[in-house]
């Protein structure tokens, strides 16, 4: 089992959590993060000069799911997520030891 | 005539009343976008007072009131407050300190710049919006209201009526309103991502000092502290009562009932009744205010949800379209016994002041929004009327105006 944690515009969410849902993904957490990446955030021009800002406003979803449904569940993001400019966001995939449902205590596999 | 001190403290009165409506509409349209916005739009709201403030006393005032130029615009003889002093004028408001009546409109014309701004939230550059401001209040705010309250303006000589600003305040702002959304273009992410609102008890708290301020506006317009202005003052609270219940009823039976419904409902009504509060029963109020949330209601729901137009915050939905139903209902439900410098209306057998009306919501409408349209245009060749999509993303506090609403260090 893998965990995905995919940091993203938040203005893409809607697209995003439809991908998945069309391809059966529906288990996620969002929650709302601040970040940057090489550019350390981004410099606006001002008059008189340069205004950074430094971390920026993101959504972070994570879901867990089974090796074999990464390429599908990262392809899915990646194409609902991208704008093409800088600050489109990363994804980073993790190995996950192991599951469980709290309702049921369900394990692994039979929790995702 | 001499200055009626009565008079007089309603109307000063009155003017803070209504100046105060401002912030309130600041708080109110706060509330509603994602809070990367929320200074930038409470911004737009605020900065009005200072902006129409001085353009008002220096040349607004004269255009609107001053004397008339074939019925279409006022002469320079107010510019600079000239000849507006303790005395009052022989025209406007003869009981009141002319200064009283010039401030008491010029709160109008503040209130009527900030008003469009909910249409063009989170995506708008605020020098385009100072520009437009300007240009706006000089070719389309004065001009219409010297047609429907200046002394020789066309629509006034015409008969066509308007108690406090239906058609100057709110059609004229929700029409122009509209054509600027054209211009500008959806947010990004609209209508897919829910945006906003960032502060529900902030737009409670906004739709209350509007309701309060209101009676400066409504019953305020009866210029003078008589039995017209308890009429304007209770047909303005029945109204947007009936209203917000209504909103509260078919927002209940089609989803859920919301408090944001709820105030925007009153606030429809409030609107609807602007035009007809000096001229009929107030009891009439009711059907005014119920037919309001419906048509308001349903208009947004169509607007936004199958033409996705984004007017993100209902400018048109509401002052739009309350407006042009508030001067229709005017002319259905006025009469002479209420206000003998009015007209009767359809219910009183006189079917024309209908007609008359629908002349002054189409020369109003179609006046905003073709000049607003020009305008916009111009604007946007010049500045531009839309941020860049970085500083759209991060929001236009922090890319506008370099500040954040709330503190913390990362959101």
């Amino acid at each position: 089992m893998k965990k995905i944690e995919a940091i993203i515009r938040e203005e893409q969410l809607e697209p995003v959590k439809k991908a998945l849902e069309d391809n059966s993904y529906f288990g996620m957490t969002v929650s709302e993060v601040s970040g940057r990446g090489r550019q350390k955030g981004i410099t606006l021009q001002w008059r008189v000069g340069e205004y950074r800002i430094d971390l920026l406003p993101k959504l972070k979803i994570e879901l867990v799911v089974l090796d074999e449904d990464v390429p599908v569940v990262v392809d899915a993001i990646v194409r609902n997520a991208r704008t093409g400019e800088t600050g489109d966001g990363k994804i980073f995939i993790l190995p996950v030891d192991g599951v469980v449902r709290v309702r049921t205590g369900d394990k692994d596999k039979d929790a995702i | 005539m001499p200055v009626n001190s009565g008079d007089t403290t309603w109307i000063l009165i009155s003017s803070a009343l209504v100046l105060l409506m401002t912030p309130g509409l600041a708080l109110f349209y706060g509330g509603m976008v994602q809070r990367k916005n929320l200074l930038s739009t409470i911004m737009m709201s605020f900065v009005s007072l200072g902006l129409i403030g001085i353009l008002w006393v220096c040349y607004g005032y004269s255009l609107s009131f001053g004397s008339d130029n074939a019925g279409f615009i006022g002469g320079l003889n107010f510019l600079g407050l000239a000849n507006v002093g303790q005395e009052p004028s022989p025209v406007y408001a003869s009981t009141v300190p002319h200064l009283a009546f010039m401030v008491f409109q010029g709160m109008f014309a503040v209130i009527t710049v900030a008003l469009m701004t909910g249409a063009v939230v989170e995506r708008i550059k605020f020098s385009a919006i100072l520009v437009f401001s300007v240009l706006w209040l000089t070719v389309v705010y004065s001009p219409v209201a010297h047609w429907v309250w200046g002394d020789g303006g066309w629509l006034a000589s015409f008969g066509a009526l308007d108690f406090a600003g239906g058609a100057v305040v709110h059609i004229n702002a929700g029409v122009s309103a509209l054509a600027l959304v054209l211009l500008l273009g959806r947010r990004r992410g609209f209508p897919q991502q829910t945006m906003g609102p960032n502060n529900v008890p902030m737009i409670v708290l906004g739709a209350a000092i509007l309701w309060f301020g209101w009676f400066g506006f409504n019953a305020g317009s009866a210029l003078a502290s008589d039995g017209l202005a308890a009429n304007a003052f209770v047909a303005t609270n029945i109204s947007a009562a009936a209203a917000a219940v209504t909103w509260l009823i078919i927002s209940w039976i089609h989803r859920r009932p919301t408090i944001v419904g709820t105030v925007t409902g009153a606030v429809a009504g409030l609107v609807a009744i602007t035009p007809a509060a000096g001229f009929v029963l107030p009891m009439n109020g009711i059907p005014i205010g119920i037919v309001a949330a419906l048509v308001c209601y349903y208009s947004m729901l169509l607007l936004k949800e199958k033409y996705h137009l984004d007017d993100s915050l209902d400018v048109f939905g509401v002052h739009g379209i309350g407006g042009i139903w508030g001067a229709l209902a005017t002319g259905i439900f006025a009469s002479l016994a209420i206000n003998p410098a009015g007209a009767d209306g359809l219910i009183m057998g006189n079917g024309m002041q209908l007609l008359k009306q629908l002349v002054s919501v189409l020369a109003v409408g179609g006046y905003a929004f073709g000049v607003t349209w020009v305008l916009g245009k111009l604007v946007d060749v010049t500045i531009g009327l839309r941020v860049r999509q970085a500083e759209e993303s991060v929001g236009l506090d922090l890319s506008q105006h370099g500040e954040r609403a709330y503190g913390g260090l990362l959101r």
